[in-house]
């Protein structure tokens, strides 16, 4: 008896996996989404006593239903894939760049107090200009810092970078009381609404199809970027191994510290978008998160470009899609947190079943 | 399912209307048998509204809106399938969208409650000008001028003033019992922002007690966010503990302030609603805008196209229902509480009694204080030039003395009182 017991082996054990044909690896995250959405729907169905193919239709008529809401979604999708593109070639080389909501932030701020100060003192196509500019320095400068700091010092960049955004969103409410109006109204409204100096131009009628074809445009280059330049292939030694990086003769500081740079100028860009294309003003919460949310789109479209288009589109679907079930269905906003928690819950989850599998002790045989 | 209740729907207004017109073809003598039918038929049954809320219900301020929204839609008849409420909507980009996003749906009304989603309705409304807008609290309705956009607000400072007459009463109560944690009464005040809402509230509410406890002072300060639980409930327990504080008051929209009260046992006046359940020992009354006078107002007069009635800016007062007080909590208040406030309401309604009565209060004038203010060798406010009309450098536009008094929500509906008066004592101002 003793001795048996002894014997017992567990009743699974989780065993790292060989990589996947990408077919089996895709199948297992469609699965995923699916018992998500079902999920998701039990939960709702639970809430609110509706049919659970309501509740779906809800979700699908809140992202499509309207000319409109297909607008808003891929104004989402652009504006979410824009700072996960941004964080991407930092991931690639193992600077775990969780900073970007600061960046975005100061490069917004940039662009505010350029559409504030020199609006309506210099022709419009400069104040762009400047604006371009000013942004993507602001964006580059705060990712700059940490990276100086992790390529002289080896400080913890993780760390690093997110106690920057605090001290970015500390900045925002500053400029946010300097430049509020009305006085103690804590807000500062949208910037040159009579003249809209600064404000990017719009393509024909449609107000978010400039950021749309901007972040496209940042896609490809991304995806060139990474995949063939030489600079994307230092970057992705550096992430394997710092000493083989170095062995090959690449300057690893240098690498470290111009990747950080393009990563915080196109943060910067994406602040530029929200704030001189879409918001026309700056709050501390002009960012919306987009920052976190960004490392997501990154990691679960293993930092490729073209798959972070669908992995953004997911994230805002859903993020969409939630929010108008809490509309209709008269739900409060922690309903749409709760739908999204549940489906990230579940692609995460998947990324386990990807890169382990669960292997049952097979206990029929022991007996034989 | 959905495409039955539509035809339902459709037929019911059809024999609506059907039903109208021959009452009106039929009896057009008997006024009175017109009129019933008129009423019935006010708002159409395909008639949408939209709300645009900053936060959802767990935030006092929006739970107002949304009870007021809730009241107004029912006793007008409006089915809740035609009631969008989007609750969560920042003061962005994303407050231009929803409300264009209700337009799609049809909504002929939209209603959006917080100051931060002004220039964004006033960007709906120029784009979308076959549809009404509203919105509460903001000021720029009657510079801007647009046909389809409109503000409100409350004379919430009589509200104000009346609770404060609860305050001091309570303070009394407490001097006389020998309770008082200093030599004389004290109050604490948490606000939001310096911002003349805020600043016209406090003082409205200091003068209310002042106007029963003559010696008393007051504290206040700023935690720079419409809700921030954890800075309001900081701020309370300071002003509690470290400036000896013998009551609270608040203006901001969490449940902060009254809970750091309940835990303290210090009496605490709130606002947005009664805090009673949470704060039974501690809560005294609560004054309140009621929002839906206006809601159903504008609402009826948008479903039958009489929007120049409702005007570019309504202030609400305690005539129309919109300035209410909460029971009063007998087992906190002192006694006589709701008599003395009664009183005092009929002075106000008359029209004999004032809340900034300049003989109530003294204003001093230093070089970066009180710029706008004109004062008598006693300290007396003889004139104020207030931003009624705002503009970036807030140049005073208006003169609000007259008669013996400011004139609060009178050249808008949205407060312009922002002097600081004497008897207040700033703790910060930073933000």
């Amino acid at each position: 008896m003793h001795k048996e017991k002894k014997q017992r082996e567990p009743l699974f054990h989780i065993a790292k996996r060989p990589a996947l044909p990408w077919y089996k690896s895709w199948g297992i995250r469609a699965i995923a989404i699916l018992a998500a959405l079902i999920f998701a729907g039990l939960v709702a169905m639970a809430l609110t006593g509706e049919n659970p193919l309501q509740i779906y239709v809800t979700m699908f008529k809140g992202n499509f239903s309207s000319e409109r809401r297909l607008w808003m979604l891929l104004q989402s999708i652009a504006m979410l894939l824009c700072v996960s593109l941004a964080v991407t070639p930092a991931f690639k080389m193992r600077f775990w760049n969780i900073g970007a909501e600061g960046q975005v932030l100061v490069g917004g701020l940039a662009t505010a107090a350029c559409m504030i100060m020199f609006g309506n003192k210099m022709p419009n196509w400069l104040l762009i200009i400047v604006m371009i500019v000013c942004s993507m320095l602001a964006g580059a400068i705060w990712a700059l810092i940490p990276a100086i700091f992790k390529a002289k010092f080896n400080t913890n960049e993780t760390l690093f970078t997110l106690m920057m955004n605090y001290v970015g969103i500390q900045l925002v409410s500053y400029f946010v009381i300097l430049w509020e109006n009305p006085k103690g109204s804590g807000h500062i409204g949208i910037i040159n609404q009579s003249t809209q100096a600064g404000w990017l131009p719009t393509i024909g009628s449609q107000k978010y199809m400039l950021n749309i074809i901007i972040v496209l445009a940042i896609t490809v280059f991304m995806y060139i970027y990474l995949k063939y330049s030489k600079h994307g292939y230092e970057l992705a030694v550096v992430g394997e191994s710092e000493n083989t990086a170095r062995y090959i003769g690449v300057n690893v500081n240098k690498v470290i510290i111009r990747t950080m740079l393009l990563s915080g100028a196109l943060c910067g860009v994406a602040g530029l978008l929200l704030v001189g294309g879409t918001d026309h003003t700056i709050a501390t919460t002009t960012a919306g998160g987009r920052g976190f949310t960004a490392i997501m789109v990154s990691w679960l479209a293993k930092f490729n470009p073209i798959y972070m288009i669908a992995t953004s589109f997911l994230l805002a679907f859903f993020e969409r899609g939630a929010s108008e079930i809490s509309t209709i269905f008269n739900l409060d906003q922690s309903f749409s947190d709760i739908i999204s928690g549940i489906i990230l819950f579940f692609i995460i989850g998947s990324e386990f079943f990807i890169n382990y599998e669960i292997k049952f002790t097979k206990r029929q045989k022991e007996v034989k | 399912m959905k495409s039955m209740k539509k035809i339902v729907a459709i037929v019911l207004a059809a024999l609506l209307v059907v039903a109208v017109f021959a009452g009106c073809s039929k009896k057009d003598n008997s006024g009175e048998t017109t009129k019933a039918a008129e009423q019935t038929s006010t708002i159409p049954a395909d008639f949408k509204v939209g709300f645009i809320f900053l936060h959802d219900e767990n935030s006092t301020y929006d739970l107002n809106f949304i009870n007021g929204a809730k009241e107004a839609c029912k006793e007008l008849g409006i089915a809740d399938e035609n009631v969008i409420m989007k609750t969560g909507i920042e003061e962005s980009n994303a407050c231009y969208e929803a409300a264009m996003d209700l337009v799609d749906q049809g909504c002929k009304f939209i209603f959006a409650d917080s100051f931060g989603h002004e220039d964004y309705m006033i960007q709906a409304a120029k784009e979308a000008t076959e549809v009404q807008f509203f919105h509460a609290t903001g000021t720029k309705a009657h510079t801007e001028k647009l046909a389809n956009y409109h503000n409100a607000f409350a004379s919430i400072y009589e509200g104000r003033y009346l609770a404060g007459i609860a305050a001091g009463m309570k303070l009394n109560e407490l001097k006389d019992a020998g309770k008082l944690k200093g030599s004389t009464p004290k109050m604490g005040y948490v606000g939001a922002f310096t911002y003349a809402e805020v600043i016209s509230g406090y003082t409205s509410f200091y003068l209310g007690a002042k106007s029963v406890c003559p010696d008393v002072t007051m504290d206040v300060t700023f935690t720079g966010s419409w809700y921030d639980e954890t800075a309001e409930k900081e701020a309370a327990t300071k002003l509690i503990e470290t400036n000896k504080c013998d009551l609270i008051s608040q203006h901001a929209d969490s449940m902060g302030a009254p809970t750091a009260c309940e835990n303290a046992g210090v009496p605490n006046i709130s606002y947005n609603g009664s805090t009673i359940s949470a704060c039974p020992n501690t809560f005294i009354v609560s004054s309140r805008i009621n929002w839906a006078p206006y809601m159903k107002l504008a609402i009826e007069n948008v479903a039958n196209g009489k929007n120049a009635d409702t005007g570019y800016d309504w202030t609400g007062t305690l005539e129309t229902g919109s300035v209410l007080l909460t029971e009063v909590n007998e087992k906190a208040a002192a006694k006589g509480t709701q008599e003395a406030i009664d009183a005092a309401k009929a002075e106000l309604a008359a029209g004999t009694r004032h809340v900034f009565d300049v003989a109530n209060f003294t204003v001093t004038v230093t070089a970066d204080k009180n710029v706008n203010a004109k004062v008598d060798d006693k300290g007396m406010l003889t004139s104020y030039m207030a931003d009624v009309d705002s503009d970036a450098k807030f140049t005073g536009d208006t003169e609000a003395v007259k008669d013996g008094y400011f004139h609060e929500s009178e050249f808008r509906s949205a407060p312009y009182f922002d002097i600081q008066i004497d008897g207040i004592n700033l703790l910060d101002t930073k933000f």
